[in-house]
């Protein structure tokens, strides 16, 4: 293994790529995307290699380097990784170009320059990366509370017409879960200082510690709200509506696909490990609020006629999946959660994408605005189709993979939440195949017809997203769709992501691998049964026939 | 059962049924444009080449001491416990699959390289029937239920590709929209059947399951069987998830034959045929299988009598036919080989109708009304014949394959003995009567009487590329039963698979029902020619009908049930939902926000504040931190 501090580069080279694009001159963007571009390339290629270095057959954390940091209260700058976290840095890796690709031409509200788009994003590249790849737990709660500020300028200056209302909402979501979870890092500090006789937050001492049950719960509740915040459960979610819907499809996909993630991740990686007594017990309940979910944000999926807050409760429904996966404490629900977590991220990636195309095309984030656009625009149509149907988890698509095992995983010790949560797959067919029978089927209608600006009373009264500024009102003149199918750009933009969603639904297995011993050691943490297995002598599962 | 042997020669190659016509969808959907001018010969060639293949290997398999073989391909799913792998089961049973799915699909391709032929969209037609006839390959080949499962989704994908193929018409982008959604309500019960054979017994493949079912509880067995059926139910449009078929008509007619009559629909009989050792340890599962299929024959026979769509027609005869099938395997063993057997012999007279129907419908401007048709029998001679034979088929003619194949079915009814035998076999015949009335009538309506075409009606045969498709499966139509049943009994080559077949105590002499259901047939025949042979048939239908006749129109009122129990309560609970989660989940937390900071239309609109409040909190938490750190040191 090479001594090259791989880790730290990746958190290094965004940032340094953030204030280099910055410092460019004003008026120099193309230079800037080109910089920025070819940084998080690189970004890539450095996750890519860490995968190649690292072992599944190795330690748990691999690529490990320390450095104290606070002496006096044993923080460390401390980075490893687990494939858990891995296969997060690799998603990292995949999405940020993608999504820079995708803001190439995007008109920006006024007064604003693509330069500190550009820097706000790699920013959170860095960010982001620190938070998976922190494995001390103060050090975690920095990259925690960090990632917070770009995204919330990304959010706040760039986003849509409601943006200073969804920023400040989003911020004040994650300020709050933030704090909770800081009393209980402190908690923690404070239990390990009285059992180590030295404080100390090294993740893999602190999982050591034999806490008293009473006290686990509170911890386990300050990381658990801070987590259930930002992957949101129900009914801790309605700040992603706003947020998914105004931020700008860039930061859409980062957020969703990936910052969202930090709450499943932390669930697997700090409440279960670090407060098993206490994850076993509060269960039923977590496991409520992520069935829950499922079923309520899929119905307020359907009901939605925004689509990026559409995509936004789809997430919140997949988000119910994960913490069923995590929440049943087997290792194959756990595997499937984990795979959700990097599935969920390029499908909804691609889905918020397509949408992004979609407004700039049409200027209207509204369903009602658009139809027949197959017809023009079949590749379009296409792409939307293949990220909704992975959505939905089809065979075939990535999702199923990820799905399949959850639940799968999670009957043997949770019949009656799995058999709830399987019913959501009905309503998941029932948002996407709605949703794109309305805006890609039919006649050709709505905002893109070039004579009909206006539509049956509908101006898109509330356009939005990057494509806002894009409207132009045409003359009425013919009856012509004007949409034009994807250019180059786009299809360079989605090629990836399509590759990957079929890739990983045909052979999802290497994933599963570089991830299996960090979920396998989790599950041992949390003490689940070896084989994830209980055969129960009841029959289990009789309710469930129709 | 007999043991399974890992494949050897051409069968260790079997993965090329699935991977021929894949390739050929993937080659047509990403090469563009490009492809348009011969897109559609690759299409039909990889599905003849798939064909030949799958001859080849029965032929292997034929050969073999053991006829049953695996090809293990690669690890798809392997955590903890669970083990799926992407692995191939070729046994009898999945060969007679192979041969009709790609048989009757090659002569379903020939055929819409005619049908399509000015359709711009040629193209994609042909790479969703590639991707159907690779889906529906995985769904019998895969020797696990996961494999199952992933064709099985995937041909419900390929349907609704192709219901939604003229996605412009609102009516075929809803029905293929309901058609996914009823087959997801299916796949739930499928899916969960899966977890539970998982839970209980650690495995999904149906080696390691049906080596292991009588381990299990007999509730459990029930549950996982019921759940199964559930999941039938939906791919084959049986009652209660069957009003999505008839809708499905709104596809191409290929589709309709390949897909909405021959094969797909089908599905649901081979997962019960193929999980027979689980249904024979569940009497109780079983007997709600049988009531399903009596069910469902008379609701698709009954609404069949009353439609005026030649497709609806056909479409709600599928969902009667398939009921036979339910009806059969449900019998247990002594009725799995004479499922099977209708559903071959349905497979070539059905997919040989619906051609008929699409060759009627492009001699008449793509007209579906029957009460415009009439007096065509001349127009279209060949399509004439070749349905005149698939109709005698259908009805059970003496010695044509119906005849064969039904009174099998109708035999093991009775032959079930007791109250329950007389009654299935009772609703059967009383079945077998109605289809001769729907299918008579439909003859009389398309082909006799006085032409009621609309005016610029000029009807003209099809071309030989489309005719002589309807030939072949004619020929099928004439044949299949008497060599399924006779000649080469089927009964006997699925032996392997179901066990032999016993001699069974006839509680009515095979003779006796031979000559009722053929009265039967010829007393329905008799009375549709009452009602629309010997009187003029008006173009519009009738407005002032009995109840009984408005029933059938509506198809017993499904979609109604549907709508009013579903659909509505579910469009209320979601706008419910959506005002709720505005106002309510969301009103909280900002009433909140607005209590800590003023007002909350202010709070919106401040725009500097964030960046301050956000530096106070870190500094804040910052504070409480030190503080902590320097106490916990300190104490």
């Amino acid at each position: 293994m090479s001594t090259f501090p791989l880790l730290l580069a990746l958190i290094v080279v965004p940032a340094a790529g953030a204030a280099a694009v910055a410092a460019l001159p004003r008026g120099r963007d193309r230079l800037a995307k080109q910089v920025a571009l070819a940084i998080s390339l690189l970004v890539l290629l450095l996750a890519v290699l860490a995968t190649v270095a690292f072992d599944t057959g190795g330690p748990r954390f691999q690529l490990t380097s320390s450095v104290t940091w606070i002496a006096d209260f044993g923080v460390s700058f401390a980075l490893g990784v687990d494939g858990i976290a891995l296969v997060m840095l690799l998603l990292i890796g995949v999405l940020v170009p993608v999504v820079l690709l995708a803001s190439w031409d995007d008109p920006l509200p006024a007064h604003r320059s693509m330069r500190s788009y550009l820097a706000w994003l790699l920013l959170l590249e860095a960010m982001m990366v620190g938070v998976f790849a922190a494995t001390d737990v103060f050090l975690f709660y920095v990259f925690f509370e960090a990632m917070l500020v770009p995204m919330y300028f990304l959010i706040g200056s760039f986003g849509g017409p409601r943006r200073q209302y969804a920023a400040m909402k989003f911020f004040l979501y994650s300020l709050l879960g933030g704090l909770v979870m800081l009393a209980s890092v402190i908690g923690l500090y404070v239990v390990s200082n009285s059992q180590l006789g030295q404080g100390t937050f090294a993740f893999d001492a602190l999982r050591q510690l034999d806490i008293d049950p009473g006290v686990q719960k509170l911890l386990f509740l300050g990381f658990f709200i801070a987590f259930a915040i930002k992957a949101p459960l129900v009914p801790f979610h309605t700040w992603l509506p706003d947020a998914g819907a105004e931020a700008p499809i860039g930061g859409a996909v980062l957020l969703v696909g990936v910052l969202d993630k930090v709450g499943t991740f932390g669930f697997l990686r700090y409440c279960l490990p670090l407060f098993p007594d206490a994850s076993r017990d509060l269960a039923p309940w977590v496991l409520v609020l992520a069935v829950a979910g499922v079923l309520y944000a899929a119905l307020l999926a359907m009901g939605q006629s925004d689509m990026k807050r559409l995509v936004s409760y789809t997430s919140i429904a997949h988000f119910g999946f994960i913490a069923l996966g995590i929440f049943a404490f087997t290792t194959e629900g756990a595997t499937g959660a984990v795979l959700y977590m990097v599935n969920h991220g390029i499908s909804t990636g691609l889905l918020f994408l397509v949408v992004g195309m979609l407004i700039a095309r049409g200027g209207s984030r509204h369903i009602r605005d658009y139809g027949g656009i197959a017809t023009k625009a079949p590749l379009l149509a296409g792409v939307f189709l293949l990220a909704g149907l992975a959505s939905l988890s089809l065979p075939g698509t990535n999702n199923f993979a990820s799905e399949l095992l959850v639940l799968i995983g999670s009957f043997p010790t949770r019949p009656v939440f799995t058999i709830l949560a399987t019913t959501g797959i009905i309503l998941a067919a029932l948002y996407i195949l709605l949703w794109y029978q309305r805006t890609m089927h039919g006649p050709p209608r709505g905002v893109l017809m070039a004579d009909d600006p206006a539509g049956d009373g509908t101006p898109a009264p509330d356009p939005g997203g990057a494509g806002a500024t894009a409207v132009a009102v045409a003359p009425a003149r013919s009856r012509t769709l004007r949409v034009q199918d994807l250019s180059g750009r786009e299809i360079a933009v989605v090629a990836p992501l399509v590759a990957l969603i079929i890739g990983l639904g045909v052979y999802p297995q290497p994933l599963i691998d570089l991830v299996r011993p960090a979920v396998q050691a989790t599950m041992d943490d949390v003490g689940s049964d070896p084989g994830g297995i209980t055969p129960s002598t009841t029959d289990a599962g009789t309710e469930g026939t129709n | 059962m007999s043991e399974t042997l890992p494949a050897s020669g051409l069968l260790a190659s079997s993965w090329l049924l699935i991977a021929l016509p894949l390739a050929g969808a993937a080659v047509l959907l990403l090469g563009g444009r490009r492809t348009d001018r011969w897109g559609h010969l690759l299409g039909t060639a990889t599905v003849v080449a798939a064909f030949v293949v799958g001859l080849l290997c029965t032929v292997q398999l034929a050969g073999l001491e053991q006829r049953s073989v695996d090809v293990d391909l690669f690890t798809f799913l392997q955590t903890g416990s669970l083990d799926v792998r992407a692995g191939l089961l070729f046994d009898p049973l999945s060969a007679v699959f192979v041969l009709l799915i790609t048989g009757v699909g090659a002569l379903i391709h020939v055929y819409s390289i005619g049908y399509m032929a000015h359709d711009p969209a040629r193209r994609r037609f042909f790479a969703y029937l590639n991707l159907f006839v690779a889906a529906m390959l995985l769904l019998v080949l895969g020797d696990n239920y996961v494999a199952l499962y992933v064709g099985w989704e995937g041909v419900g994908l390929a349907s609704y590709l192709l219901i939604a193929f003229w996605y412009t018409r609102p009516a075929a982008a809803t029905a293929a929209k309901k058609a996914f959604i009823m087959n997801r309500v299916g796949d739930v019960g499928l899916a969960l059947a899966i977890f539970l054979m998982f839970a209980q017994l650690g495995t999904v493949s149906y080696a390691g399951v049906f080596g292991s079912v009588g381990l299990l509880a007999g509730g459990t067995v029930t549950a996982i069987g019921l759940l199964l059926l559930l999941g039938a139910c939906g791919k084959s449009g049986q009652f209660p998830l069957q009003a999505w078929l008839p809708d499905a008509m709104e596809g191409p007619t290929p589709v309709s034959a390949l897909i909405h009559a021959a094969t797909m629909v089908t599905a649901g009989v081979y997962l019960i045929a193929r999980s027979a050792p689980i249904f024979d340890a569940t009497p109780a599962a079983r007997t709600v299988v049988l009531v399903i299929g009596a069910l469902t024959l008379m609701i698709g026979a009954i609404a069949g009598c009353a439609y005026d769509d030649i497709k609806k027609v056909l479409a709600y005869s599928t969902v009667s036919q398939i009921g036979y099938m339910f009806l059969a395997v449900g019998l247990g063993p002594v009725g799995y080989a004479a499922g099977i057997a209708h559903l071959l012999s349905h497979g070539f007279f059905k997919a040989g109708l619906f051609l008929g129907a699409g060759s009627v419908m492009h001699a008449m401007d793509d007209e579906t009304d029957m009460r415009r048709f009439g007096a065509l029998a001349g127009k279209v001679p060949v399509t004439f014949a070749t349905f005149g034979l698939g109709y005698l088929a259908l009805i059970g003619f003496p010695f044509l394959s119906g005849y064969y194949t039904k009174d099998a079915i109708i035999e093991a009814a009775f032959d079930r003995g007791g109250v329950s035998g007389w009654l299935l076999g009772g609703v059967a015949v009383l079945g077998a009567g109605l289809t001769a009335f729907y299918m008579t009538r439909l003859m009389l309506m398309t082909f006799f009487g006085r032409a009621r075409w609309r005016d610029g009606a000029h009807p003209h045969e099809s071309p030989p590329v489309m005719t002589a498709p309807m030939v072949l499966l004619a020929v099928g139509s004439v044949a299949a039963g008497f060599l399924l049943v006779q000649v080469f009994p089927l009964a006997d080559w699925l032996a392997p698979v179901f066990g032999e077949p016993e001699e069974a105590a006839h509680v009515v002499a095979p003779l006796t029902i031979g000559v009722v259901l053929t009265l039967v047939m010829l007393l329905g025949a008799a009375a549709a020619w009452l009602f629309v042979g010997r009187r003029e048939v008006p173009v519009t239908a009738p407005a002032r009908v009995s109840p009984v006749v408005r029933a059938a129109r509506n198809a017993l009122y499904a979609d109604t049930v549907n709508e009013s129990l579903f659909m509505r309560p579910g469009m209320w609970l979601t706008r419910a939902l959506v005002f709720v989660d505005n106002r309510g989940v969301d009103g909280v937390v900002n009433g909140a926000a607005a209590a800590l900071g003023g007002s909350s239309s202010r709070l919106g609109r401040a725009q500097t504040g964030f960046v301050r409040s956000y530096a106070l909190g870190m500094l804040g938490g910052a504070v409480i931190l030190a503080g902590a750190l320097v106490a916990v040191t300190a104490g």
